[in-house]
Formats: structure tokens, C-alpha cells, sequence
């Protein structure tokens, strides 16, 4: 008889591949927690390595099934696995990762440990010694990368999903890591080339203008890629592709959504409710990056006369409120209990702009393929961004909705091959199908 | 108006939500056993999988009814009586109606085997067979599926994702064989066990066996072959659901009869779906439906007559769908399982077994007749279309392109297929 745990298409959490790797990360995760004990003072190369490495070794243990197996779609169990549907698992996870992000914002001194040993990879690409920021990009760069491994195991069966995939880690990589590191190192402004205002709020804020551009030319050439990017680019990268080219393709939370956020994405609420209580948050939050930004800017070129210390208030408070509670403690810190995209779908300005022009001035759709929905509603289950795919698809309609940031997955799950994600003439994207006989 | 629909499936619920979109006055309840509310019987077996919760395959949300002025009711049907236009319930309860539609669906079809009705022994169709497979296959180690169709390859995948050893015995020689052309039914065939599953054919069963007559523990076939197991899933078709219409004067026969409008033979009783079976089925049609999407076709012309705009039920083109495992399978227009002598095929295949491509066409005309894809996505507008307007083969050959579904950046097929479609036809010109 075949041996068919050698055949079998999902990796079981009984793996011993999947049992190691759990093992090795969470003793990564316990040597985070002895070196900010003090320890990595004393011994910053040891647990730098011993955590890079653990961590490194255990998500690649804890990927290796998902490449050993048949190719297809790899859900079994999902919801009955603790980690992925709510369970304690999640709940342990949700509170060490809010727990992290509360400590990281607002009691770093505490993480000083932990920061020194991130010092020697600090000194090799900045030419300076770890903060707290350097500590958290390196972890977050680390996570992007190896759940993207994971993804591509998971999905490798979707040539888009790899493709994407592999274009979240060149971004996180390069642009968000390794790049801003460099920049210091030549004594240059630290900057992200892959974020932009409103997502980067401050970027139009009048003090960081000021700063790039006294800092020469580099920093005038910075100034004006935001421009380009945030008023010229945006529109047309969006009219063509969709929210996607940025969302899930660029993007550096995108990219962590999509990768450590990807065993939680069943979790996101689709409800009519949710619906409506996001159009109202995300738009809200848009307004307030606005509001925020002009007020800045009026008040700086009346020298201050106009609202006094009213708009760096607000500034402040939207640094506070938005900046870190919403889009990090609440946005990653939930993940495993709200599903991936919370702070993409309920408070990212820039995706709001972006669905705007998706919604109303795209060549972006997902087009369903005729009456042949089963109403099964894997896609509607797998939606991170809590759209309900299966309303659209079951009637013949296409899907555009502002949210939808291109992931594909739905197309992926679908066991009928309804979905399609394309740029068609724009004109076309709202007709349904009608069977032949009820025209 | 009030209108009564027995039956919470996709045919009763496509009846319930058309007639209230073209009538904002009908009274329209719903009558079910099984559920409180609509969900997809097709996700069953995600649900077995972990792929999703019951709670997922609800198509609408809880709130959908009561605003759309939906009544559900949660009861079983014990009697119709037509001539008083009422109906019983088992609880005591009954309702009256003006206008009553039976989509009642079908039961899992038996066979008469001895042992048949042995603890471990069943079929999947309803919610309730799910609850009882959870149950019946709770620490076994081997499985046995009876009957080689659509529902046999979900239940084996079922039990496959929780690491069960499963058999299939197959009645024909080679898998779904009565539908599939040759090639595709062994290309299917190898993928399935190539995932494991041990594949049977020319193999019938005699006998359930069971070592304490309770539950079951193995099955023995007509040629005395004995294999132990567990459990035996039971997928040799469905019957239509209509035991309670027994004592009714309501004209039955595998199903409730109904004509091209889906009326029965009693006046104001209509019937669609898996149960109803048509009086006189157009030529090369079936007379019983049993499909997701017929069930949801004829219940959209069914709502349609109901709100006095009598319509005949036109099936259009032919068009299935399923999954075999990882393998995706569209069908468009008419593949027989063999083709009679006015037809041509043309049958493409990539070399890694994954992929398969077959293009009925006329022998005179060269007009195109229908489409098999197995493991592409292709767009059923145009293949509905290039059947309608009879294009050529060659027409078709050379604009696959155009109806391609695949997911961006996926390796496309239609250069392959058209190269091997012109070098093994004799290219006829004018």
C-alpha cells in the first residue's frame, strides 16, 4: 500500500518538519526575551546571531512541507487549528505582538537589551549604533521574508502569487531596509522610497520638507519623488493596474499582511456592518491626513499666526492616534483575532485614495466568469480585506470595490475558476453576465 | 398572493428571491428540515476539509430574510393535500398556500446491497450526512467509496485531508466514464491516484459486510474480493426527494412531473430542481436535472411564470464544472463520452498530465460543438458564444487566446494547442 502521509496535500500540523520549526521560533522568541533581560548587553553577537538564526531556521523548517507537497490549495484544517481560527494560540500571539508594539512605541528603554544586539548588523549598514527603529525594521524585514518563503510554498501552484510575492520582499527588502540603512551611512536623510504621503504622513509636512531640501540635492530629489509618486503616479499606476500595484505588490505593511498576516486573512469580519463601519473609519482618517496637512502648511506660511500650536497639535495627535495605535499596535497587533488588513482596510489614507480611483476611475476588475458560481464562498472566506466576493461572483457581476487590494487569493481558492483579476477597457467592467435566454 | 416554497436549497431560495424582486407583495415562505437558512450544499466539503465553517457557506447573512420579507420556516413536510391547498407538518402545524413550488432536492441513491444500512454506511447530500460522516469517521483507518462520480472524488478528498487510506471501487473501466471521453477520464483517473487513492475498476460490489451487525467492516465484491474498512461512502447518484407527496394524487414518476413551465399535474403546484423530472425532455436532454446550476436556471424561469410572466425553461448551452482534487474541469456545449459519425475531436494533452484540451466539432461543416478544459480556466461568454454563431474549428483553434481565463502570468496553452491542432489536421482550403 502507498505511503500517504507522503502524499498527503496539506501540510498537518503534526509534521515534524512543522513541529521543529514551531520549536525553533519560539526559542528565538525566548532568546528576545533573555537579551532584553540584560543579556544582550553582554553578549550582543551571540544572540544576535542565536535570534536571526532561530528564527531564520525555524521558518524555513516550518515551510519545508509546504514544498514537499502536491501542488493545489493547501487549507485543510485551518479551521480547526488554534493559530488560525481564534484559538489560544491566536490570542497568545495577539497579546505578545500588542504587547511588543505598546513597549517598542512608548517604553523602549525596556527593549534595551534586546536593541543591543541588533548593533553589530546596525554599525555594518548605517554606520551607527541600534535604535528602537533599527530593532523593529530588522524584525520586520526578517518576518516579511521568511513568511513570504512560507507563501510561496503555500501557493506555489499561482505563478501571479509567486511573482507578487517575490516583489514584496524585493521592496521591504531594498526599499524599506537596506536602502534608508545605506542613505545614513553616506550621511544622506534616511528615506523610504516605497512609502508615500498620506501612508508617509510627514513627508508633506512642512519640517520635512524643510529638511530634505536644506540637505541637498539628494533631498530635493526626494522631496520631488514624493510629489511625482503621491500626485502623478498614483493616479495612473491605479487607472491601469488597480490598487494592487501598490497594496500588494509594494507596499511594506501590504507585505507583511500578506506574509505573516496570511494564516489569519479567514479572520477578517464580512459582514454588511463591517462594510459600512470601514467606509466610515478609513475615510475619516483620510479627512484627518487633510485637514492635518493643510493646517501644517497654512500655518507655516503665516509664520504661525493662523492656528498657533493648533496644527502641530493635531499633527501630534495624528502621529499618535494614527500613526502608531492605529496602524501598529491595533493594525499587526490583531492580526490573528481581526484577520491581516485590519489597518489597510480601516484606517490607511493612502489605500482610501487609492480605492477611490479604483472604485470610480479603473481599468482594474475582477471579472467573474459567467453563471459558473457555486456559491461555495472560499473566496468571500479568504478575503482579507472582508469583501464578500461570493455576493458579487453568485450574481454574474464583476467585483470593484474601493478595498479590494489585488491579492488574487480569492481566485486562487476558487474551485471553479470563476475569478479573474485583469485591466480590461474600463467601459466594459460593470456589465454582469446574463444568460443568452433571459436577454 | 401567497406562495409557499418547500425546500431551503438553491432552487426554493432562487424561487423565493426572484419572485420578491418582481413582486414586492407576494407572500413568500420557505419550508426546510435540514437548515434554518440557505447555505451551499457545494461547500460541504470544505467544512469536512477545515477549509471553511458552516456559518461561511451562508450566502446571505441572517438579516437578508426578514428584510426581503422571506418567512423561513424550520419544519418537516409529512403531507400535501392539493385539493385543499394545505400542507401538514410532522410537529402538528399546517399552512396553507395559493401558489406552492416543491424543490425538495434529492437523497443519495442506494442500491439494495445487503448491509447497506449498517452503522459507517453512507451518502452525502444534506448537513445531516455531514454531521453523521464527522461522526462515522472519527478514528478510523481505511475507507471505501462506492461509486466513482463527482460526490465519490469530494467524499475521497475528504477523507484524504484527514490522512484516511481510501479505496474507490468503480463500477466502469476507467474513471467517470459514462460522461468523460477516454482521455480525459484516464488523465483524471491517474491525478486521483496519484494523490493516493487507490482506484478500483471494473469492480462491483456484492455484499457490506459486518463483523458485529452493527457497524460496517468491510465489503465484498461480486468476484468474492474482501476489503476491510470502516467506513463506505455511497456514491452511486441521487434520487429526487418526494416520499411525503405519496399520499398526494400529485403525478410522480423518478421525480414530480412538470412540464416545460415546471407545472405539475395539479393546477398552482409547480416543482424545479433536483426533484422535478421533466414530462417530455427535449431530445438529447435529460429528463432529470440534477445540477447547482440547472437547479438555479429553472427556479429564475420558474419565478418568472409565478409572477405572470409565463416562460418556457430553456436550458441554453450546456456548461458543468467540477474539481477533481487539484484538477479543474469546464465543459461547454456537447462532449459526449463518444461521438457519433457526423462528429469530429480534436484532444490536446501536456505532457505533464495536468492540462487537456478536447474541441468537438461537425464533420460537414466544420462548426464547433463543444469544449472540454481540464486544469485551464476558459471564459464561458466566448465558448457560449463561438458555439451559438457555429464558428469553425479553425476559427476557434486560432482565437483561444481571446477566451483564455487563467490567472495573470500563468503559462498559457493556446500556441501549444493550436500547433498540434494544424499539424495533425489536414488544413482544408477553398
Amino acid at each position: 500500500m502507498k505511503d500517504i502521509s507522503l502524499s498527503l496535500t496539506t501540510p498537518s500540523a503534526g509534521s515534524p518538519f512543522q513541529k521543529a520549526g514551531a520549536a525553533l521560533t519560539s526559542c528565538g522568541i525566548l532568546c528576545c526575551i533573555i537579551a532584553t533581560f540584560g543579556f544582550g548587553n553582554n553578549y550582543p553577537f551571540t544572540f544576535f546571531f542565536l535570534i536571526i538564526g532561530l528564527f531564520i531556521a525555524g521558518g524555513l523548517l516550518y515551510s519545508i512541507p509546504y514544498f514537499t507537497a502536491k501542488n493545489g490549495l493547501k487549507n485543510d484544517g485551518i479551521m480547526q487549528n488554534s493559530l488560525s481560527s481564534k484559538g489560544a494560540i491566536a490570542w497568545g500571539i495577539a497579546i505578545l505582538m500588542t504587547g511588543f508594539y505598546i513597549i517598542l512605541y512608548w517604553f523602549p528603554s525596556y527593549l534595551e537589551g534586546l536593541i543591543r544586539t541588533m548593533n553589530p548588523l546596525s554599525l555594518l549598514l548605517r554606520g551607527k549604533s541600534a535604535d528602537q527603529w533599527f530593532l523593529y525594521g530588522t524584525f520586520y524585514t526578517l518576518a516579511v521574508l521568511i513568511m513570504s518563503i512560507r507563501f510561496i510554498g503555500k501557493y506555489k501552484f499561482s505563478r501571479y502569487q509567486v511573482i507578487r510575492t517575490i516583489s514584496v520582499m524585493f521592496f521591504q527588502l531594498g526599499f524599506a531596509f537596506l536602502l534608508p540603512a545605506f542613505l545614513l551611512k553616506l550621511n544622506q536623510p534616511e528615506f523610504y522610497f516605497s512609502y508615500f504621503w498620506p501612508l508617509k504622513y510627514s513627508y508633506f509636512f512642512p519640517n520635512d520638507f524643510d529638511y530634505l531640501i536644506k540637505s541637498g540635492n539628494l533631498g530635493v530629489f526626494m522631496v520631488f519623488w514624493g510629489l511625482v509618486m503621491t500626485f502623478i503616479a498614483t493616479p495612473i499606476l491605479t487607472y491601469n493596474f488597480g490598487k494592487r500595484w501598490y497594496c500588494s505588490w509594494v507596499c511594506g505593511c501590504g507585505a507583511l499582511a500578506e506574509t505573516l498576516g496570511d494564516p489569519y486573512r479567514q479572520n477578517s469580519d464580512k459582514s454588511l456592518k463591517a462594510w459600512k463601519i470601514e467606509r466610515w473609519i478609513v475615510h475619516s482618517v483620510l479627512a484627518f491626513v487633510i485637514l492635518t496637512t493643510a493646517m501644517l502648511w497654512l500655518n507655516s506660511w503665516k509664520s504661525g499666526t493662523i492656528f498657533g500650536n493648533a496644527s502641530g497639535l493635531l499633527s501630534q495627535w495624528y502621529g499618535f492616534l494614527i500613526g502608531s495605535v492605529f496602524s501598529g499596535v491595533i493594525g499587526t497587533g490583531f492580526y490573528p483575532i481581526m484577520g491581516s488588513r485590519v489597518w489597510c482596510r480601516f484606517g490607511c489614507p493612502m489605500a482610501a485614495i487609492l480605492g477611490l480611483i479604483q472604485r470610480f476611475k479603473s481599468k482594474f476588475r475582477i471579472t467573474t466568469n459567467g453563471g459558473q458560481c457555486i456559491s461555495c464562498g472560499n473566496c468571500s472566506t479568504y478575503c482579507e480585506m472582508g469583501i464578500d466576493v461570493r455576493a458579487y461572483a453568485q450574481k454574474g457581476e464583476n467585483i470593484i470595490r474601493a478595498s479590494c487590494v489585488g491579492c488574487g487569493v480569492c481566485s486562487s481558492v476558487c474551485p471553479r475558476g470563476v475569478l479573474k483579476l485583469e485591466n480590461l477597457e474600463e467601459e466594459s467592467r460593470f456589465i454582469p453576465y446574463i444568460r443568452h435566454e433571459n436577454k | 398572493m401567497n406562495i409557499v416554497i418547500i425546500g431551503n436549497g438553491i432552487s426554493g431560495i432562487t424561487c423565493a428571491r426572484n419572485i420578491r424582486k418582481l413582486d414586492a407583495m407576494a407572500g413568500i415562505t420557505v419550508i426546510s428540515e435540514e437548515t434554518a437558512y440557505f447555505f451551499s450544499r457545494t461547500a460541504l466539503m470544505y467544512i469536512y476539509m477545515g477549509h471553511m465553517k458552516f456559518e461561511h457557506t451562508k450566502p446571505y447573512e441572517d438579516w437578508f430574510w426578514k428584510k426581503n420579507r422571506i418567512n423561513l420556516i424550520k419544519a418537516c413536510v409529512k403531507k400535501l393535500n392539493s385539493r385543499d391547498k394545505i400542507l401538514h407538518f410532522e410537529n402538528g402545524n399546517s399552512i396553507r398556500y395559493d401558489k406552492l413550488i416543491i424543490a425538495t432536492g434529492s437523497n443519495p441513491k442506494t442500491f439494495g446491497w445487503p448491509g447497506e444500512n449498517l452503522e459507517g454506511v453512507q451518502g452525502l447530500y444534506s448537513i445531516q450526512d455531514l454531521e453523521r460522516m464527522e461522526r462515522n469517521t472519527k478514528n478510523i483507518s481505511s475507507a471505501v467509496i462506492i461509486g466513482g462520480g463527482l460526490i465519490g472524488v469530494e467524499m475521497a478528498e475528504m477523507l484524504h485531508s484527514r490522512g484516511i487510506p481510501v479505496k474507490m471501487l468503480v463500477r466502469e473501466n476507467s474513471y467517470w466514464r459514462n460522461i468523460l471521453p477516454e482521455q480525459e477520464s484516464k488523465l483524471i483517473g491517474k491525478h486521483i491516484s496519484g494523490h493516493g487513492i487507490e482506484l478500483l475498476f471494473n469492480t462491483d460490489v456484492k455484499e457490506i459486510l459486518s463483523s458485529d451487525q452493527k457497524r460496517v467492516s468491510g465489503v465484498l465484491t461480486k468476484v468474492n474480493e474482501k476489503f476491510e474498512c470502516q467506513f463506505i461512502g455511497i456514491t452511486i447518484g441521487v434520487k429526487p426527494n418526494i416520499g411525503f407527496l405519496e399520499s398526494d394524487e400529485i403525478e410522480t414518476d423518478l421525480g414530480i412531473l412538470v412540464n416545460d413551465y415546471f407545472e405539475t399535474s395539479i393546477p398552482d403546484v409547480y416543482a424545479a430542481g433536483d426533484c422535478a423530472q421533466f414530462r417530455k425532455p427535449k431530445s438529447g436532454h435529460p429528463p432529470l436535472e440534477q445540477l447547482w446550476y440547472t437547479g438555479k436556471m429553472q427556479a429564475e424561469t420558474l419565478a418568472k411564470t409565478i409572477c405572470g410572466q409565463k416562460s418556457a425553461y430553456n436550458r441554453g448551452i450546456w456548461f458543468n464544472s467540477a474539481k477533481f482534487f487539484d484538477l479543474e474541469y469546464q465543459t461547454y456545449g456537447m462532449v459526449p463520452a463518444e461521438i457519433n459519425r457526423q462528429q469530429k475531436s480534436f484532444y490536446w494533452e501536456h505532457p505533464s498530465g495536468r492540462h487537456a484540451f478536447r474541441a468537438n466539432y461537425s464533420l460537414v461543416d466544420e462548426r464547433i460543438l463543444g469544449f472540454n478544459f481540464i486544469g485551464i480556466r476558459f471564459r464561458q461568454l466566448t465558448a457560449e458564444e463561438w458555439i451559438r454563431e457555429g464558428q469553425t474549428i479553425n476559427f476557434v483553434i486560432q482565437n483561444l487566446k481571446k477566451g483564455w481565463f487563467d490567472p495573470e502570468f500563468t503559462k498559457a496553452f493556446y500556441n501549444d494547442i493550436a500547433k498540434a491542432f494544424f499539424k495533425n489536421t489536414e488544413i482544408t482550403t477553398d
